[in-house]
């Protein structure tokens, strides 16, 4: 087949121009199919920057940490002994969407990079709904600056060690730092260091007032009928002990603040793996073939092509040793592929289950499909009993008051809205994680914080790991801390910080 | 729109702050698993790095997730025999199957936490909590040395030090400040005169001849205006700054005789290699100087010192001697910080350990730092030692002997000779 009649290269080496070149021929491609990007920035780095990259968990300027420290000699470690490669890109979701390219890639591997993160990743960033929601890529930058900068100050004036416990603390509850029903201001550095200082004072002074201990003769009577605080649970915990802890002060609020604020620009990433991913790795196979059928890459750079983005979507089953989860490349690719196909060739099955677009425009469709939605409900919608044959899929319960682990669905007629909701529902991550709310504070009395944990499917908390959390939580509260594991309305568990003396229970 | 930028050269360190970091909070556990190294590894491959590893529970970052129990429903691919309603037996041990909610959590398994570190960073640990003794005693005793820094300009000097254009500038500056008033005179009767020379009244004339004395009187004044006086001399000023002076010199001392047995050389050489490590990273200006003796001293470089072999009998005193020379020759102890180490298995020739202790108490410890002695031997003392220990009762805070009897012992023994002493 001699196809390749122009080919933008034909050596596995790569040069800026080679770069540029096929940046400007897939990014054409990818405006004819009508994909909205922010610019590209492409860095090229070396395999050590890369593993810094790494090691700060895709943050291009992160405060200091001894955790990252310890990522970065984690991967430092299994890098060096050969037990994995480095990802091939690291994509930031900011604008400039900026994309990590390591010199040690061959020419190929440059051109799928910047398919997969200039253009996947990056229309994804710009385009899918929980991203424009809960982050501002403009401002990201500007706001990890500001952080860090912050943060070494106060480093300067409390003392590394002060820093860090915050810190410490904070991260311990980091997965509970987001309001799911609200939306978020959108960050602004100027902003924040304007109001940095207004907020500190305003802040404290709040805080003195809900702990006032003076007695105000005419409350005193109301405050009978006690009402609870807060009034309704709270789950944004960070939130929380940023407004009302009683003994933090003004600077540890702030460094909350921070943590509170960059989990929340990464809550989006944990909800949208499978689509992200799977919109990056759909678009990277679809913009390259069409770099191929118009004879401007080579077979030699197609084989290579292929292998490797076989690999990428490699899907061990469940009795492999090398299984991992599902892994969400091929889970987030082989839907999309499919609704192309159902667009293009819907069977009498598609038009049964996907009967609003079987035969629709496909560009337009999934255009809509990674706009809308997030990995729970994407699934729900989109998951078609093709891909749940392709891969195999079943669905089990493992119940500790049944004896055997019994297998509920397959991948047949009866099972796929079974296995389908199922899934979806592994990707909930109010099911994934432990449902944890502040219930209730003892404003008038001790001042204890009490937490509900709402048990999902009588799983209970890990024990250990509990406890440690709430060590934390009792840092950054200052009182004691309980936790109440609830089941159906029922306490079932407590957990307590510091814990009770033995002689009261 | 695409930037393409080449950060190749950027740092690539980013991590280093949060590795060092790391490194401070389980300061404990590494410095444990550092000494565990130094009693297993043999200290000639002390030059690497080491592998330590922390118990992953203890490094972990706690997070609230699931625990085993309750019910769990899951998805999985590659079915290849089920259908439903299969009911699969639990896998023993009640592990569930291999995915629990936990593995989210990297600090959750119970694998050890595994990971390198470099050999600056573990003979920084091996090294922490030592010093050459002595060293700050003897700076704060006042036997500074000092260098010369500029310090601007000052009136007084030596004439080495002129700053000609300062000078010649504040000489003219006087110039003008004396002669203005006169010039501006001079130049007003000069017009004058210029008008009454083709005057022919004979009161123009007296006038004239009036001005014209006035004019000579004045040019005469403004002459006798030195051109350049004493006070116009500006000199250059240079001040004396101390300087600390970490600059040390190190006199290690072998015996390589025919009574060292090649196991007893080879712990001395082990000895003196830790010494010298700790003497390159301590101290930024240390010089070493090899001694190796049998019956006569020779001073060697390093590689010989450690490697070539020779043999013979046995005079300490010959080092003791030869120290003795090179010091005076090269290290006068104003301006040098000396400590000397010698190691020996203690076989001397007996008339030769008087020797010793003149040498050592009358020549040498006056000049020293510190002098510290190692014998490697099991058996009974000689009379090397003997003669030391008078040297000890003179000499006790800086004079140090230690018995060594097995590789094992080099570096607690190391240890004890060099702790840091607290103030």
């Amino acid at each position: 087949m001699a196809r390749a009649q122009n080919p933008i290269s034909t050596s596995s080496e790569w040069s800026f121009e080679l770069v540029q070149a096929y940046d400007q021929a897939i990014g054409e491609i990818a405006r004819e199919f009508g994909l909205d990007t922010y610019p590209n920035q492409i860095e090229i780095i070396s395999s050590e920057q890369m593993m810094d990259a790494y090691a700060s968990v895709g943050m291009p300027i992160g405060y200091n940490h001894w955790s990252y420290g310890k990522q970065f000699l984690n991967v430092q470690q299994s890098y060096n002994r050969g037990q994995m490669g480095l990802a091939y890109e690291i994509v930031i979701n900011s604008n400039p969407c900026i994309a990590y390219l390591m010199e040690e890639n061959t020419m190929m591997m440059q051109a799928l990079v910047i398919a997969h993160a200039c253009y996947g990743h990056n229309s994804f960033f710009k385009g899918n709904y929980l991203f424009r929601t809960w982050t501002d890529a403009s401002s990201i930058i500007d706001y990890l600056v500001f952080a860090k900068q912050y943060i070494s100050e106060c480093e300067e004036k409390y003392g590394v060690e002060a820093v860090e416990a915050i810190l410490d603390s904070c991260h311990a509850i980091m997965n509970y730092g987001v309001d799911r029903y609200k939306r978020p201001y959108p960050i602004s550095t100027q902003e924040e260091q304007l109001r940095q200082k207004e907020r500190e004072e305003y802040l404290q002074r709040q805080i003195n007032d809900l702990w006032r201990t003076i007695p105000n003769d005419d409350h005193d009577k109301k405050q009978k009928k006690k009402v609870r605080f807060p009034e309704e649970p709270q789950e944004n915990l960070l939130y929380f002990i940023e407004k009302k802890a009683p003994l933090l002060e003004p600077w540890q609020r702030e460094i909350v603040r921070i943590v509170r604020k960059i989990a929340q620009y990464f809550y989006p990433q944990r909800q949208t793996q499978v689509m992200n991913e799977g919109w990056a790795t759909f678009w990277h196979y679809h913009l390259i073939n069409t770099l191929y059928d118009r004879g401007l890459v080579t077979d030699g750079f197609m084989l290579e092509f292929m292998q490797s983005h076989t690999s990428v979507i490699y899907q061990p089953s469940y009795d492999s040793p090398y299984y991992n989860g599902i892994n969400p490349y091929t889970l987030g690719f082989s839907i999309y592929t499919d609704l192309k196909r159902i667009c293009e060739n819907p069977t009498e099955e598609d038009k049964r289950w996907f009967p609003e677009f079987a035969g629709s425009n496909w560009v337009e469709t999934l255009d809509f499909a990674m706009r809308n939605f997030k990995d729970e409900s994407f699934i729900l919608q989109f998951l078609s009993p093709k891909v749940m044959r392709d891969l195999k899929l079943f669905c089990i319960l493992d119940d500790d008051k049944n004896p055997t682990i019994d297998v509920t669905a397959i991948h047949d007629d009866e099972g796929y809205r079974a296995v389908r909701e199922a899934l979806s529902a592994q990707y909930n991550l109010g099911n994934r994680e432990p449902n944890i709310q502040i219930y209730e504070v003892d404003v008038r009395g001790d001042r204890s914080i009490t937490l509900h944990h709402q048990q999902f499917n009588r799983q209970p908390l890990d024990e250990e790991s509990a406890q440690e959390v709430l060590k934390h939580i009792h840092r950054l509260w200052g009182f004691d801390v309980h936790l109440h594991s609830v089941r159906d309305n029922e306490v079932v568990e407590s957990f307590h910080c510091p814990l009770p003396k033995k002689e009261d229970h | 729109m695409t930037y393409i930028v080449d950060r190749r050269l950027n740092s690539k360190n980013k991590s280093t702050v949060n590795r060092q970091r790391f490194l401070e909070r389980y300061r404990q556990h590494i410095k444990k698993a550092v000494s565990e190294a130094i009693d297993k590894r043999s200290i000639t491959d002390i030059h690497n790095g080491e592998k330590i590893s922390i118990p992953a529970k203890d490094i972990g970052e706690p997070i609230f997730h699931h625990g085993q129990g309750g019910k769990k429903v899951r998805v999985l691919p590659g079915n290849k025999e089920f259908v439903t309603g299969d009911q699969i037996k639990r896998p023993e041990g009640g592990g569930g199957s291999g995915n629990g909610k936990g593995a989210g959590n990297s600090g959750e398994g119970m694998d050890d936490f595994v990971f390198n570190i470099t050999q600056e960073e573990f003979l920084n640990f091996m090294f922490e909590d030592l010093a050459l003794p002595n060293l700050v005693k003897r700076h704060l005793a006042g036997n500074t040395e000092y260098k010369l820094h500029r310090a601007g300009i000052a009136n007084e000097g030596t004439p080495g030090k002129i700053n000609i254009v300062r000078s010649l500038r504040a000489a003219n500056a006087r110039r003008i400040a004396l002669t203005g008033g006169k010039r501006r005179k001079l130049k007003e009767l000069e017009e004058e005169e210029a008008k009454l020379l083709n005057a022919s009244h004979p009161d123009d004339l007296l006038r004239l001849s009036e001005i014209q004395t006035q004019i000579a009187e004045l040019r005469k004044k403004i002459q006798r205006v030195p051109w350049l006086d004493d006070f116009d001399l500006k000199y250059n000023l240079h001040v004396k700054h101390p300087v600390p002076r970490s600059r040390a010199v190190m006199f290690c001392i072998m015996d390589v005789s025919g009574s060292m047995d090649q196991a007893t050389k080879d712990i001395a050489k082990r000895f003196f290699l830790l010494l010298y490590l700790f003497l390159q990273r301590n101290y930024e200006y240390t010089e070493v100087v090899f001694i190796r003796h049998h019956t006569s001293a020779k001073e060697v470089d390093e590689q010989e010192f450690f490697y070539s072999r020779e043999t013979g009998g046995t005079i300490v005193s010959s080092a003791l001697k030869l120290t003795d020379e090179i010091i005076s020759e090269r290290y006068p102890p104003e301006q040098w910080n000396i400590y000397a180490a010698q190691a020996s298995d203690g076989d001397n020739w007996n008339d030769d350990s008087t020797i010793c202790y003149k040498v050592l108490s009358e020549r040498l410890m006056p000049k020293l730092q510190y002098f510290s002695y190692i014998e490697i031997t099991a058996r009974e003392h000689q009379a090397l030692w003997t003669a030391y220990e008078k040297v000890l009762e003179d000499f006790p805070q800086t004079f140090a002997m230690r018995q060594l009897v097995s590789a094992s012992d080099i570096f607690p023994v190391f240890r004890q000779l060099f702790q840091k002493k607290v103030a």
